[in-house]
């Protein structure tokens, strides 16, 4: 691994540590339970782009997988919570 | 020649590299965004900033990276950025539907006014009943 790809990975990491915790205070912050739902989406994003760089660093495909399962129950906890602030129940 | 321990060409690295800043860079300022913003309503458009570009690059960083391991052509992380930009439009506008059903239930003063109490026209608005 060359030093520039090495640097590059360890800036990238830095950068999503920052994003994470950016969306973790807007996630204690919040006013509103709506803000609470979008930060807590932004916060797996981040988090599934955390796997794919730690794919590339470790040099394993084993992330991918991760990635795609934190991608796949991300997006059906958010709508679900969506779904609780709309009505008030998740399933009726 | 050990065939193990061969590495990726240099401007497969430098690719890598640049793309994977790019993408965490673009991901770190749509979560600044997200804590900075000051109502819900304009907070909500600046994660899709990491959720597009941010994926997108990274996904490409990993494709080639993988790919220039010499094992061929890694597609698998498509799926990835596929899968994300399929679910964060449907998962912004569910969101943003709670907030505004949410908003007009209990008022809030950070919510913007429906389109029918914004512009009182000049050709006459229409008589309440």
């Amino acid at each position: 691994m060359t030093p520039i790809l090495f640097w590059g990975l360890k800036a990238a990491l830095f950068l999503l540590a920052v994003a994470m915790l950016c969306a973790l205070a807007r996630l204690l912050v919040g006013p509103t339970a709506q803000d609470r739902v979008i930060a807590l989406d932004c916060l797996y994003i981040n988090g599934m782009l955390m796997m794919l760089v730690l794919g590339i660093v470790y040099a394993s495909s084993v992330y991918f997988e991760a990635a795609m399962l934190i991608a796949l129950f991300g997006f059906v906890g958010s709508a679900a919570m969506a779904k609780f602030l709309l009505r008030g129940e998740v399933i009726e | 020649m050990n065939e193990v321990a061969i590495g990726s060409p240099l401007w497969a690295d430098i690719a890598t590299a640049v793309l994977v800043v790019v993408g965490a860079s673009f991901a770190a300022v749509g979560s600044f965004g997200l804590l900075r913003m000051p109502t819900f309503y304009r907070r909500i458009h600046a994660p899709t900033l990491g959720a597009t570009l941010g994926v997108w690059s990274i996904t490409l960083a990993t494709i080639v990276f993988f790919s220039a391991q010499g094992f061929g052509l890694f597609l698998h992380a498509v799926l990835i950025s596929f899968f994300v930009a399929l679910t964060a439009p449907i998962t912004t506008i569910f969101v943003m539907r709670a907030a505004l059903f949410r908003d007009r239930r209990k008022p809030n003063a950070a919510a913007p006014v429906p389109p029918a109490a914004q512009t009182p026209s000049a050709a006459g608005p229409p008589e309440p009943p």
